[in-house]
């Protein structure tokens, strides 16, 4: 494909996909006619009517993708990443399931499952459609909704591989189950689209991480789907940690429907990326749910980070709690969205929001646009945003204690953040985040 | 120690200090009274190099240095100390760990090594005593849901950690019952010494029972308009500022 002939108009990247999907199509046999790639045909031909959204939709108003689907992204980029490569990329201390994904696709030689299958199942997306084809037919595609969101549409278009775990009925996973998301732009621009689907059986529990990671300067592109059914009872701990490059696009969903009695906790931690967008949505579809939701997120030079949230209280008596935090810096943008939706029988609902942040340049902007709809009358829900600069009494007491100026800004900007870092419970990664974090606030 | 001459400070347009003098030696403890609004809190402040205020006239020394050419943090690496009126909270940061950032940057100031996690936790101990401080207290999240005795405390305790060689009190006795009372100024007293001075500024005598000035300065409408020795802050508190501001007012100053 790089060498176009001259007269020859440039394909899109929505013809390469169209043309990928084509192609991928002519390498499957019977598959072809199977339900899961009916869904997948059904998607495609969502993403060709919706096409990409511009920021003349509500939901994209802050964030232009224009430039994003302007990329000559190879996209089916096997990667030449060896094992060596990776061991710079290790974090200290941490044990556990440690899965590798190259360009989206999951690498078994490089990967470490330690749990017993008894405790859980964790194999690729790819092998569970064969493997696991009960519960993908059962789930798959049917709580990320495609039909509004061009994105979760070319995803679920090509959903091939990804991770898939389930956690049968009353099991305790003990280790932790860290995916590792690794594109390969070091050669050329990269696209790649992990579709993963977790199920949490009744009274289950598991901690899973997704953690992104690109490599090189050359422009890539993720679009990632997760889903995850949180049964009753059954309690989640779910982590997603970005930290990509300035020339790296990421376009995330995480779709989640709990029933009775379940925890979610989730923590999002986006470190670097020249174009996040996040999507959480959590439907709580039971009673005496309980969701969290923290976020942290320092863009700076000219990074750009959306973080879109979705509580769905479908249900009476259940409880949502959120506080997402950032630091601005340069000419950093920052977009937060939070919607909450209390449906008419969801009474007894206690659904708290938060999201505060710093902007540190007047050249950092950032939106914030909490969203409440309530449509029952007993409940308590709460909101609030505050943007500003970091407090200049603090500031002068700590100098006034002999702190130096910007090691007192520092320090409360690490403040500011350990606020979401203390709800990353597995201590390695915390630890691990923490450094990462301290380096580039001291910036 | 310290010598302020004709210091005029502002804050917007509003002038605040309208030419103070004031000599404080080594070993000394003076005590600056004044109504409200006469521009107490500020001088403290100016001395202690807060930015919202303009210096627009006059200078001071400090052991040989001009302190107004320093910044605040410079100030405390060189021995001054302000304990604040409203001592500030700041959430993530445990006073712990604040003052371990603050006796290691002074120390780096001096091209001292930090100092190691015994050194540290042992004084922390020693000093905690002085002040009737608990260690929870201190691993929390700096003065933050502290109790107004609890901040001030902790300011002394603060103090005591760092052993400046010039404390300033901004009126560290506001708010505080008399138990709390005593012990701040015990704090205050232990580290009396022939090497070190103390301003404590207060707009009642009452702290000064237990802290005994050598002198006593009124201050009103930005100037030292009375200085004295203790008895002077007895008879204020007898009489009031009213016979004061009368006399003054009637100098037509």
């Amino acid at each position: 494909m790089t060498n176009q002939p001259q007269n020859n108009p440039v394909p899109t990247f929505r013809d390469r996909l169209l043309a990928g999907f084509r192609v991928s199509e002519e390498r499957m046999n019977g598959e072809t006619k199977s339900p899961l790639h009916q869904i997948r045909r059904a998607a495609l031909k969502t993403f060709e009517t919706l096409g990409f959204p511009t920021v003349k939709q509500e939901e994209w108003k802050y964030s232009n993708v224009t430039s994003l689907i302007n990329k000559a992204y190879e996209i089916d980029q096997p990667s030449t990443i060896s094992a060596e490569d990776l061991n710079s990329l290790q974090i200290p201390n941490l044990s556990g399931n440690i899965l590798y994904f190259l360009n989206g696709h999951y690498r078994a030689d490089l990967s470490r499952i330690v749990s017993p299958a008894s405790e859980v199942q964790i194999m690729s997306f790819r092998e569970a459609i064969t493997e696991q084809s009960e519960a993908v037919g059962a789930y798959f595609s049917r709580l990320a909704d495609f039909e509004d969101s061009a994105f979760t549409a070319l995803n679920t278009a090509f959903a091939s591989d990804g991770v898939f775990i389930r956690v049968p009925d009353g099991q305790t996973v003990v280790e932790p189950i860290i995916m590792r998301f690794i594109t390969d732009a070091r050669t050329n621009s990269v696209a790649a689209q992990p579709r993963n689907l977790i199920i949490v059986g009744r009274n289950a529990e598991v901690k899973v991480v997704e953690a992104y990671r690109t490599l090189g300067d050359e422009a890539s592109f993720t679009n990632a789907v997760t889903e995850v059914v949180v049964a009753r009872e059954a309690r989640v701990e779910y982590y997603k940690v970005q930290n990509d490059t300035d020339q790296s696009y990421h376009i995330g969903r995480t779709q989640v429907r709990q029933a009775d009695n379940s925890l979610f906790y989730s923590t999002t931690v986006t470190l670097n990326g020249g174009f996040v967008r996040n999507d959480l949505n959590i439907v709580l579809d039971g009673e005496h749910c309980e969701a969290h939701m923290y976020g942290l997120y320092l863009p700076n030079g000219k990074q750009h980070i959306d973080n879109h949230t979705l509580v769905d209280h479908a249900k009476p008596n259940s409880y949502s709690n959120e506080l997402y935090k950032g630091i601005l810096e340069d000419r950093a943008t920052g977009v937060f969205n939070g919607k909450i939706y209390v449906r008419p029988d969801a009474q007894k609902t206690n659904a708290y929001q938060s999201c505060k942040n710093v902007v540190r340049s007047p050249d950092a902007t950032m939106n914030t646009k909490p969203q409440l709809e309530i449509y029952a009358d007993d409940v308590k829900c709460s909101h609030g945003t505050t943007t500003g600069q970091l407090n200049d009494e603090a500031l002068f007491y700590m100098r006034s204690r002999g702190i130096p100026k910007e090691q007192a800004q520092t320090l409360l900007m690490y403040a500011f953040a350990e606020d979401v870092m203390n709800k990353i419970k597995i201590a390695p990664i915390r630890d691990y985040l923490e450094g990462i974090v301290a380096e580039k606030l001291a910036m | 120690m310290l010598t302020i001459n004709d210091l005029q400070a502002s804050i917007g347009q509003k002038q605040i200090l309208k030419g103070i003098n004031l000599t404080v030696k080594a070993g000394e403890v003076h005590a600056i009274m004044g109504p409200n609004g006469s521009g107490k809190s500020t001088l403290a402040s100016v001395l202690a190099g807060r930015e919202d205020y303009e210096v627009t006239g006059g200078s001071v020394d400090y052991e040989g240095k001009d302190l107004l050419d320093m910044p605040a943090e410079v100030r405390a690496a060189e021995g001054i100390f302000l304990a604040f009126q409203y001592p500030v909270e700041i959430p993530g940061v445990s006073t712990t760990n604040f003052l371990k950032t603050a006796m290691n940057e002074i120390r780096k100031y001096h091209g001292k090594e930090p100092m190691d996690a015994v050194q540290f936790l042992r004084l922390m101990k020693e000093k905690m005593k002085l002040v009737n401080i608990d260690q929870s207290l201190l691993s929390r999240a700096l003065n933050e849901g502290f109790s107004g005795g609890e901040k001030k405390r902790n300011e002394i305790f603060q103090m005591a950690m760092l052993e400046p060689k010039l404390a300033i009190l901004d009126e560290t006795d506001s708010g505080l019952d008399i138990d709390a009372l005593r012990i701040v100024a015990e704090g205050v007293n232990t580290l009396r010494s022939p090497e070190r001075a103390t301003i404590v500024v207060t707009h009642y005598q009452r702290l000064l029972d237990y802290i005994v000035p050598d002198f006593v300065h009124v201050l009103y409408k930005g100037r030292i308009v009375r200085s004295g020795p203790k008895e002077l802050a007895y008879e204020l508190e007898e009489k009031g500022y009213d016979w004061i501001k009368a006399e003054v007012e009637a100098a037509g100053v």
